[in-house]
C-alpha cells in the first residue's frame, strides 16, 4: 500500500502539471468570451496536445493513458481555474457506448470529435413517463424501409440546445415485455422533426430540455446493439454515468471552503470554527469526504485492470449528493441573516452558497435517485431480493404506466 | 499510488480469519460474557502470543516480528470481526506501543521480550471519574517512585501484569507516564460489571506503589496522544471488522425470515436500511486503510487520518450494530441471539480512547493546525 505517487507517476504529475500551466487559458484570453466558445478552446487545445479523455484508444482521440495517470491529470487540472467542461454528458457516457457498440467506421468517425469537443452529444433517456423506471418509455421508433421512424417524446435531456449528436432509447416492439422491446440509436440533434424547447429549473437556469420528435428519420446503421437489445446498450451507458457523476463535484462547496467560511464569520463573538456545533458537523463531513476519495482511490486498482466501473461506485453519489445539499444548506446557516441575499453584488463568494442550495437538489435526481441508487446498492452489491414486481413478464402494452393510468 | 495491501498481507488476513473462526467462534465469546469469573480467553491468548501476533510490531531485537502497522492492521480486523475476548487491544496497541515510543533500552528489555510472546500482559490506565479526561482533572500523583490514586475503568486492568499509568505533573504538558508492576502489594484491584462483559475493566486502587518513570516527567499527555493516534487506526480496524460482520449477521437473517409472504430482505425499508450499513462501512474502511498507510509510513497526516479512521469507523459500527438488532425484530432482543455481543463491543471500543466528541474536536484541531503552517 502506498498513496504516494511512484517515481513513474510523480514525473507524470511534473509533465501534467507543466503543460497546464503554460497552456491554461488566461483571463484575458477567454473575456468576452461565450461560456460555450470557451469551453471548446479549452477542450480543443488539449486534444491537440494529447490531453484530452487519456483513458481513450489513441485511435479515438485518446492518449491510451492508465487510470491512474487519468487520475493524476484530473486533480492537476482541478487545481487550475479552467472553463466549464459541457462535454461530460459526451465523454462520460456517449462515447464509451459508441466504442462499446459501433462499428469500428463509426467509432472513427464520430468518436475523435467528441475528444476534441468539436461535436457535443446529449443523453435522451428520461421521459415524462419514465424516469426511475426508464424501461416503461413509450417514445416509439418503426422501420420504414433502412430508416426508423421516430414519433414521441424526450424530458430532461440536458445540453439538448446545444448539442450536434444525441444518443437515444426507443421502443421499437410494445407487445414484448418492457425491457426487450427497446433499441438504442444515434441521431444528428439538427435533423428534421427535432424540437427543442428549455425548461426552467428552480436554480433559475435552463440547462435541461424537452425534445420532441415529429416523424424524425433515422438510418438503421445508427442502431447500436441488435433490435430489441436497446436496454442491454443503455446500461453500458448508465454504468458510465454513475461513474462520472460519482467522482463529479458537488456544486462547488466542499469541506475546505466551508471550513474556511466557519474561521471568517463569527458566533458569539468567537470564530464559528470555535463552536462545538460547528466543529462536529465540520469533522462529519471531513470524515465522508475523505472516505469517498480513498473509496475512489481503492476502485482505481479494479480500474487499472480495465473493468468497468461495477455497481460499488453508487456510494458515490449516495453520499456525496446529500452531503453538498447539507453543507450548503449549513454554510447558509453559517452567513446568518446575510445567507438570504442572492445577488451577484451583494452576496458573499459570488454566491456560492446559495447557487448550490438551488442547485443541488437536481445531484439527488439526476443519474439514478437516492432511492434508486440505494436499491442498486441493495440488490447488486448486497445481492438482495428485487421488490415484488407487478410488470413482470408482462407485454408492455398491457400494464399500466403513469402515461396511461390518468 | 498503490490502494491495497500485498498479497503476503493478504494471505495473513485469510490465516487469521481461518483462525479465529476455529479458535474464536461466537459461542466462545458467550461462555466468557456468561460466567463473571472469565474475563478473558486464557486459551485463545495462549494460541493468539504462539501465532506471534502479539509480537507484530515489536522490533527483531526485542524478541518482535518487526512487521509494519499494515499486517497489525489485517490482524485487527479480523479480531474485531470475531470479537475475540482477549486483552490485545491494551497490550498490543496500547501498552506495548507505549513502551516502544518511550522507553529506555533498559526498559524494552524488559518487557518487550515478554509483551512479544504474550506471556505477560500490558493496560494503560488513565480515566478516574466519568467525562472527558484531560491533564487538570488527573488526581493520581506520584513523587518519582511511588504513586497513589485511584484508576476506573481500566480496560484489562484485572488480568493485566503491569499498566502505564498517567498521572498529574506540574511540569510540561501536565501528565507523566509510569510503568507499574499491578502484581505489587500496594496495588488493590477489582473486575467491574462491564457493559460488554467480553472485554474486561477493573478498578485499581495505587496505594504508594511503586513505579518507574517512562519518558520525560511531564511529556505523559503527549505520549498519550501519541498512542491513542495508534489504537485510534487499530481499533477502528476491528470495528470495521465488527461492522463487516453485522452486515452479513442481518443480511442473512433478512434473506430467511418471511413475513407477508415473502423474505424481509426484499422490502425496501430493510433494503435501504443494509445498504445504508454497507455504505458507513464503506466510507470508514477506506478512512482505515489511509489511517493504516499514515501510521505505517509515519506520515505527517497521521492525526487527521487516524482521527478520520476512528470516527467514521465509531459511527459505522454503532449504525451496523443497532441496525443489526432491528433487522432480527424480537429475536434481536433476547440473550439467546448474538446481536448484542456487536451491540456492546461497538460501544466499548467507541468510548475506550476518547469518545467521538473528543476525536471530532481533534480533528479539527489538527486541520486548524495544518491549515494555519
Ligand atoms: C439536473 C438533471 C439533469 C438530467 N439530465 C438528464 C439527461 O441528460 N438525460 C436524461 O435522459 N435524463 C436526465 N435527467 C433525468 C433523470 O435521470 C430522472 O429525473 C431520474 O432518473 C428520476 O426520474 P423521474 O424524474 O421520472 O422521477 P421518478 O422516477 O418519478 O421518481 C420520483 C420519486 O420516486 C422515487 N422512486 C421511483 N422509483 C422508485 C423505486 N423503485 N423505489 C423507491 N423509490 C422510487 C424516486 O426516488 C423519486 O424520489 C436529468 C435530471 C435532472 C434533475
Amino acid at each position: 500500500m502506498d498513496f504516494n505517487d511512484t517515481p513513474k507517476e510523480a514525473e507524470f504529475r511534473i509533465e501534467v502539471r507543466t503543460w497546464l500551466e503554460a497552456n491554461a487559458p488566461t483571463e484575458s484570453e477567454l473575456r468576452d468570451m461565450e461560456p460555450m466558445a470557451s469551453s471548446k478552446l479549452w477542450q480543443k487545445r488539449k486534444y491537440d496536445a494529447g490531453w484530452a479523455c487519456l483513458r481513450w484508444p489513441k485511435e479515438y482521440g485518446g492518449r491510451g493513458a492508465s487510470a491512474i495517470e487519468q487520475v493524476i491529470y484530473s486533480q492537476e487540472e482541478a487545481k487550475i481555474q479552467t472553463p466549464d467542461n459541457v462535454f461530460m454528458i459526451g465523454q462520460g457516457m456517449c462515447a464509451p457506448t459508441m466504442m462499446a457498440w459501433a462499428t469500428e467506421e463509426q467509432k472513427r468517425e464520430y468518436v475523435p470529435a467528441i475528444a476534441s469537443g468539436e461535436k457535443v452529444w446529449c443523453q435522451l433517456f428520461s421521459e415524462p413517463a419514465a424516469g426511475s423506471d426508464l424501461a416503461a418509455l413509450t417514445t416509439k421508433a418503426e422501420r420504414d424501409g433502412d430508416d426508423w421512424i421516430i414519433n414521441g417524446q424526450k424530458i430532461w435531456t440536458s445540453g439538448a440546445h446545444y448539442s450536434d449528436y444525441g444518443v437515444i432509447v426507443l421502443r421499437t416492439d410494445p407487445t414484448v415485455p418492457k425491457h426487450k422491446g427497446l433499441s438504442y440509436f444515434f441521431f444528428d440533434m439538427k435533423s428534421e422533426g427535432v424540437e427543442t424547447r428549455p425548461i426552467k429549473q428552480i436554480s433559475g437556469a435552463s440547462n435541461f430540455n424537452e425534445v420532441y420528435f415529429t416523424n424524425l428519420r433515422v438510418p438503421d446503421t445508427q442502431r447500436l446493439g441488435k433490435v430489441g437489445q436497446g436496454w442491454e446498450v443503455a446500461l453500458t451507458t448508465l454504468m458510465n454515468e454513475r461513474a462520472s457523476i460519482g467522482s463529479g463535484g458537488g456544486g462547488g462547496v466542499n469541506f475546505n471552503r466551508l471550513f474556511k467560511l466557519a474561521q471568517d464569520v463569527n458566533i458569539n463573538d468567537k470564530p464559528a470554527i470555535k463552536n462545538d456545533v460547528v466543529r462536529e458537523k465540520l469533522a462529519n463531513w471531513y470524515v465522508q469526504e475523505s472516505g469517498l476519495k480513498f473509496t475512489g482511490h481503492r476502485t482505481l486498482t479494479a480500474l487499472s485492470r480495465g473493468e468497468l466501473p461495477g455497481p460499488e461506485n453508487s456510494i458515490g453519489k449516495l453520499v456525496g449528493a446529500p452531503k453538498s445539499q447539507d453543507m450548503a444548506s449549513f454554510g447558509l446557516d453559517l452567513l446568518e441573516q446575510s445567507g438570504a441575499i442572492w445577488d451577484d453584488e451583494y452576496s458573499d463568494f459570488r454566491g456560492l452558497y446559495q447557487t448550490s442550495y438551488m442547485s443541488s437538489p437536481a445531484i439527488r435526481v439526476a443519474g439514478g435517485t437516492d432511492e434508486i441508487m440505494a436499491n442498486i446498492i441493495a440488490e447488486r452489491v448486497l445481492g438482495l431480493p428485487q421488490e415484488v414486481r407487478v410488470d413482470k413478464g408482462i407485454p408492455f402494452n398491457e400494464i399500466p404506466t403513469s402515461s396511461s393510468v390518468k | 499510488m498503490n490502494f491495497e495491501f500485498s498479497d503476503e498481507q493478504k494471505l495473513l488476513k485469510d490465516q487469521a480469519s481461518g483462525f479465529l473462526k476455529e479458535n474464536c467462534p461466537l459461542v466462545s465469546v458467550r461462555d466468557i460474557v456468561d460466567d463473571d469469573a472469565l474475563s478473558y480467553d486464557k486459551t485463545l491468548w495462549a494460541k493468539i502470543g504462539e501465532m506471534g501476533w502479539t509480537s507484530t510490531t515489536i522490533p527483531e531485537e526485542y524478541g518482535g516480528l518487526g512487521c509494519s502497522y499494515l499486517e497489525l492492521s489485517v490482524i485487527a480486523e479480523e479480531l474485531g470481526r470475531s470479537l475475540a475476548p482477549t486483552p490485545f487491544s491494551s497490550s498490543v496497541y496500547l501498552a506495548t506501543e507505549a513502551i516502544n515510543v518511550a522507553g529506555s533500552d533498559q526498559q524494552k528489555n524488559t518487557w518487550l521480550p515478554k509483551l512479544a510472546t504474550g506471556e505477560i500482559i500490558g493496560c494503560v490506565a488513565v480515566a478516574e471519574a466519568k467525562g472527558q479526561i484531560t491533564p487538570a482533572s488527573l488526581a493520581t500523583e506520584s513523587n518519582g517512585s511511588t504513586l497513589s490514586g485511584t484508576k476506573i475503568p481500566v480496560a484489562d486492568g484485572d488480568v493485566a501484569d503491569f499498566s502505564i499509568v498517567f498521572v498529574r505533573a506540574n511540569i510540561g504538558d501536565g501528565a507523566s507516564a509510569y510503568i507499574v508492576d499491578l502484581t505489587q502489594s500496594n496495588v488493590e484491584r477489582e473486575s467491574i460489571r462491564t457493559l460488554d462483559p467480553s472485554r474486561s475493566q477493573a478498578k485499581i486502587t495505587f496505594t504508594d506503589a511503586n513505579c518507574e518513570l517512562l519518558g520525560k516527567e511531564g511529556e505523559g499527555w503527549s505520549l498519550l496522544q501519541k498512542i491513542n493516534n495508534t489504537a485510534a487506526v487499530l481499533f477502528a480496524w476491528e470495528q470495521v471488522g465488527g461492522s463487516e460482520h453485522c452486515l452479513e449477521m442481518a443480511k442473512a437473517y433478512a434473506l430467511d425470515r418471511i413475513a407477508f409472504g415473502r423474505p424481509i430482505a426484499s422490502y425496501q425499508a430493510i433494503k435501504h436500511k443494509l445498504a445504508n450499513v454497507y455504505v458507513k462501512n464503506t466510507i470508514a474502511k477506506s478512512n482505515c486503510y489511509y489511517g493504516a498507510w499514515a501510521l505505517s509510513t509515519n506520515d505527517k497526516e497521521l492525526p487527521v487520518a487516524a482521527a478520520s479512521a476512528r470516527i467514521s469507523a465509531i459511527q459505522a459500527y454503532y449504525f451496523a450494530s443497532k441496525e443489526n438488532i432491528q433487522v432480527h425484530g424480537g429475536m434481536g432482543f433476547t440473550w439467546e441471539f448474538d446481536c448484542q455481543f456487536f451491540y456492546r463491543r461497538s460501544k466499548q471500543l467507541a468510548v475506550n480512547i476518547g469518545s467521538e466528541l473528543v476525536w471530532q474536536d481533534k480533528l479539527i484541531s489538527a486541520i486548524e493546525l495544518d491549515r494555519a503552517s
